[in-house]
């Protein structure tokens, strides 16, 4: 399967996808690893998916999305941001409302 | 593999006209970036496609020579 095919089959089947460094349990990148802690914290389901162990994925990846950086957060099929844009998101916020929004279960304390 | 500050702010000025740039060396090794870009042409774009414009502006570095660049971006107050 053609890793564009992969890509799109993960985003659009997996309510939050993250493209990542590493694993959740094991991040192996800082920003990688900011995400991770900012999503346990809103104690959001999701699936991460190491970039490390695939070139193809890490490259493809930043094509699909026209982003050139890793990590890379997706909510229902649609591009968030990068580490940058979830944690401004999650300062102002916004990304605790934006995942209530989109009908996903986040913790009321977060 | 770094760039150097005034590299950066001025591939994005050249990319973004309008753009009023800060830089901040985060760790003094040329290598680690924060920067806000504040840009009426912002206006009415996501944060995603501000940045996006930024990378576009940047010219591929983001992400190669460019190892970590912390964004951010928004459009001039309304003052």
């Amino acid at each position: 399967m053609a890793i564009e095919q992969f890509i799109d089959n993960e985003v659009k089947n997996n309510d939050v996808v993250l493209f990542m460094k590493g694993t959740p349990q094991f991040p192996m990148s800082g920003f990688s690893g900011q995400v991770v802690q900012i999503l346990d914290y809103l104690g959001v389901p999701y699936k991460g998916l190491n970039v490390l162990e695939n070139e193809d994925l890490r490259n493809g990846i930043k094509s699909y999305s026209n982003w050139p950086t890793i990590p890379q957060l997706y909510v229902k099929g649609e591009f968030v941001g990068g580490c940058d844009i979830v944690r401004e998101m999650f300062q102002k916020r916004e990304l605790h409302d934006f995942m209530k929004q989109k009908g996903l279960p986040v913790k009321e304390s977060a | 593999m770094a760039m150097d500050a005034g590299e950066i702010e001025r591939l994005i000025r050249a990319g973004i006209p309008d753009a009023e740039v800060t830089i901040r060396d985060l760790a003094g090794d040329g290598d680690h970036y924060a920067a806000t870009v504040i840009a009426a042409s912002f206006r009415g774009k996501s944060r995603v496609q501000q940045h996006q414009l930024v990378y576009q502006a940047l010219q591929g570095q983001m992400g190669g020579k460019l190892h970590a660049l912390a964004l951010q971006t928004g459009v001039p107050d309304a003052a």
